[in-house]
């Protein structure tokens, strides 16, 4: 039986997995893709099933646990936000060369805007690196129907599948409908050991098969029932993926359009198109990756316009409007902008540790004129903004502890890193080994709020964990702190800072309090029981 | 047939509650609904939005075009002015009247609430003092809701109060008792 359910991008997407008989799903939370897991780890039939959801403690651990799941013939999931496809890269390509036995589904949530991250990066391009088959779906329904072809599709080819989403549509909520669940895969692992070996003689034979496969996946892709060919007059459209909606939104009658959301690209429908077309339009949502691969194929004296030549804009989201314009058409009467207006930037709660830390930060670092400051991911790289401006870095999941000490060896001092808890674990731990190793007089602000806040309070890995981690990676006891970030503790955590930045070692101080909207929402939770 | 709507406010205000309980009407009332909402870290005391689109016929765009909105509806006054941009022609505009105050250089309150009056449809109302008048504090979005209802032609009051019930239906019947009581000062308060 169809019943319709008003669902997030992002849930459809979790509800196509169970009814597909995921049997575990593996993801570290990444604005805009971490509804999908939260999804699974609240559903009923989740629980029933023993579908496996806890969060991992990156990208990478996720990926390479899910092909474990897979190699076990088992149904699984991964899900990161586009950055996350750069820490799990090593495991993600080298699972296209071994290849899948159960299911094996990657969902890449691009956030082209920016809205919460420091990159456009298109997933898309990660797919054709690593040769396997990938799928965009324009709208919530399509996100639930091909999250089941997607694991069809990865056992009938014996591959992983990339499922590439936005944040518009990970965002965007609509009525789907959804059907009944089918089965989980029984117990099952591979038997032919040589394809999962990876030494040079076997690479080399599954290299080949992946490149034998490519026909295959191309004539899937050109008979798929996701890319639509409409044939018209005049100018030829290709809309990938979200922005076949804003086509449709704002689409002149009578153009010829092709609708994409299976790849590699058919490439006999884009000659299709061509042939019945006078110019081509490529609109789609991130980098240019098919707009490239158009003017490959139909070559330099075909017009092909889109991002490249800017007729649409080569950065940010698309948009109704920004696609009305590229097909000319004129922009409607619109009220001025107000004038009575302020930007409103997001900013940390009041109460948060992070606030206690940043001036005692501060305070410490008036004195030394020369002190760098690296950040990192999380609520606390809001310290960059007023009223802190407390870091001069933040760049990736880690980067904090390892810019620091490349810093101290080029000669700066002090050189500080500020990293939360969950993005300590996440990347930040090899990079303390490498301080340690080197002894790098750096003093790593390790802030703790015993959650990964930014993404709404998921479970953070090392909870309880980090002194223990600290001096296991070498860091000796009596340059590590614990510190409660209060503001009737100032004169003990600035004592510390100071006394630390003076020592010419890797020191590391852990301020550790409960994160506000976690604290809240368990005294919440408590009443309500 | 169709509305859209940009509802507008800060981090924590509780405009995506609005937004479920629109969405809950609308699927109840058969209506087609896309619901474009804005999570993470710009949810911390920043300003926030949501593009509702309720229409009788299928919808494409998760996002509303410029001057394409029928309704800017917001909990707080700057943050209506924010999205004029979206307002269409003959849009309405229905906000709380009372500044949210958490930057520096907040504009002048007068200036912004004579700029919102100028605009050719606008209803205000300090809901949150309606709110805590009702003893229901935390159901100021609700007021606004109702403020609101004689503007979103596509849905009844009615299916609004019954999505309300629905929406609170898990939180208890008091809850959902304050929220009717919000929503009907809202209705009511505006006539």
């Amino acid at each position: 039986m169809t019943v319709k359910k008003l669902l997030l991008g992002d849930e459809a997407l979790a509800l196509g997995a169970l009814h597909a008989g995921l049997s575990g799903v593996y993801a570290y939370p990444g604005t805009p893709s971490t509804e999908i897991t939260e999804f699974i780890q609240n559903d009923p039939l989740a629980r029933e099933r023993g579908v496996r959801s806890r969060w991992c403690t990156n990208e990478k651990t996720a990926m390479e646990a899910a092909l474990g799941m897979s190699y076990a013939g088992k149904r699984a999931l991964v899900c990161m936000k586009h950055v996350g496809m750069n820490v799990c890269a090593d495991a993600f390509v080298n699972a296209g060369v071994t290849g899948v036995k159960g299911g094996l589904v990657v969902v890449a949530a691009d956030d082209p805007s920016m809205h919460s991250s420091q990159n456009e990066q298109d997933s898309r391009f990660y797919g054709k690196f690593a040769l396997i088959p990938f799928l965009e779906p324009s709208d919530q329904q399509e996100c639930y129907d091909l999250m089941a072809e997607a694991f069809r599709l990865s056992e009938e080819v014996r591959l992983p599948v990339l499922l590439r989403m936005v944040t518009r549509l990970a965002h965007s909520r609509a009525a789907v409908a959804v059907g009944e669940p089918g089965p989980q895969n029984a117990l099952a692992p591979d038997e032919e050991r040589t394809r999962w070996v990876l030494l040079p003689g076997n690479a080399r034979r599954q290299y080949a098969a992946l490149i034998d496969k490519q026909p295959d996946l191309l004539a899937r892709a050109e008979h798929s029932s996701h890319n639509i060919l409409k044939e018209g007059k005049g100018l030829g459209v290709i809309a990938c993926g979200i922005a076949y909606n804003y086509v449709r939104e704002v689409l002149p009658e009578g153009v010829s359009l092709l609708k994409v959301s299976q790849y590699p690209l058919p490439a006999a429908q884009v000659r299709a198109l061509a042939a019945a077309s006078d110019e081509i339009l490529v609109v789609e949502d991130g980098q240019p990756f098919v707009e490239e691969q158009v003017k490959a194929l139909l070559g330099v004296d075909y017009p092909v316009s889109g991002r490249l030549n800017g007729r649409l804009p080569r950065t940010g989201e698309l948009n109704p409007d920004n696609v009305a314009a590229a097909f000319g058409l004129p922009a409607g009467k619109v009220h001025q902008p107000a004038v009575n207006l302020a930007p409103r930037p997001p900013q940390l709660c009041q109460g948060c540790g992070h606030r206690d830390v940043y001036t005692a930060l501060n305070q410490v670092i008036a004195e030394y004129p020369t002190a760098r400051v690296f950040g990192d991911i999380g609520c606390y790289t809001l310290g960059a903004l007023p009223p802190f401006r407390a870091i001069d870095s933040c760049v990736d999941m880690g980067a904090s502890i390892t810019m620091a000490k490349g810093a101290a060896d080029a000669g700066v001092h002090p050189a500080i890193a500020v990293i939360g808890d969950s993005t300590f674990t996440h990347s930040g731990m090899t990079s303390l080994l490498d301080a340690v190793n080197d002894n790098a007089a750096i003093t790593v602000i390790l802030s703790d709020n015993l959650t990964t806040a930014m993404t709404g309070g998921q479970d953070s890995a090392g909870t309880h964990k980090f002194e223990a981690i600290c001096l296991a990676l070498g860091v000796e006891r009596e340059h590590l702190h614990v510190v409660v970030p209060l503001p009737k503790n100032m004169e003990e955590i600035t004592r510390i800072i100071r006394e630390e930045i003076e020592y010419k070692g890797v020191s590391v101080i852990i301020p550790q309090r409960e994160c506000m909207q976690t604290l809240a929402r368990k005294n919440r939770q408590k009443r309500a029981q | 047939m169709k509305t859209d709507i940009k509802l507008a406010g800060v981090g924590g205000q509780g405009i995506l509650s609005i937004a479920t309980v629109l969405g809950e009407a609308a699927t109840a009332a058969g209506l087609h609904l896309k619901q474009a909402e804005v999570h993470g870290m710009s949810q911390r005391g920043g300003d926030v939005q949501s593009d509702l689109r309720l229409s009788t016929d299928p919808i494409f765009s998760d996002q509303i075009p410029l001057g394409g909105a029928d309704l800017i509806l917001s909990m707080e006054p700057m943050e209506a002015l924010r999205y004029l941009p979206y307002l269409g022609p003959e849009g309405a505009v229905v906000t709380s009247s009372k500044p949210f105050v958490n930057i520096p250089n907040y504009p002048d309150e007068v200036a912004l609430l004579a700029e919102l009056d100028a605009l050719p449809k606008v209803t205000r109302m300090d809901i949150d003092a309606v709110a805590k008048g009702l003893m229901a504090p935390r159901s100021a979005n609700m007021v606004l809701l109702g403020m609101a209802a004689r503007h979103i032609g596509i849905l009844a009051p009615e299916d609004l109060r019954q999505a309300i019930r629905t929406v609170f239906a898990r939180k208890g019947d008091k809850v959902v008792e304050d929220n009717l009581k919000a929503f009907d000062a809202g209705y009511e308060g505006i006539q």
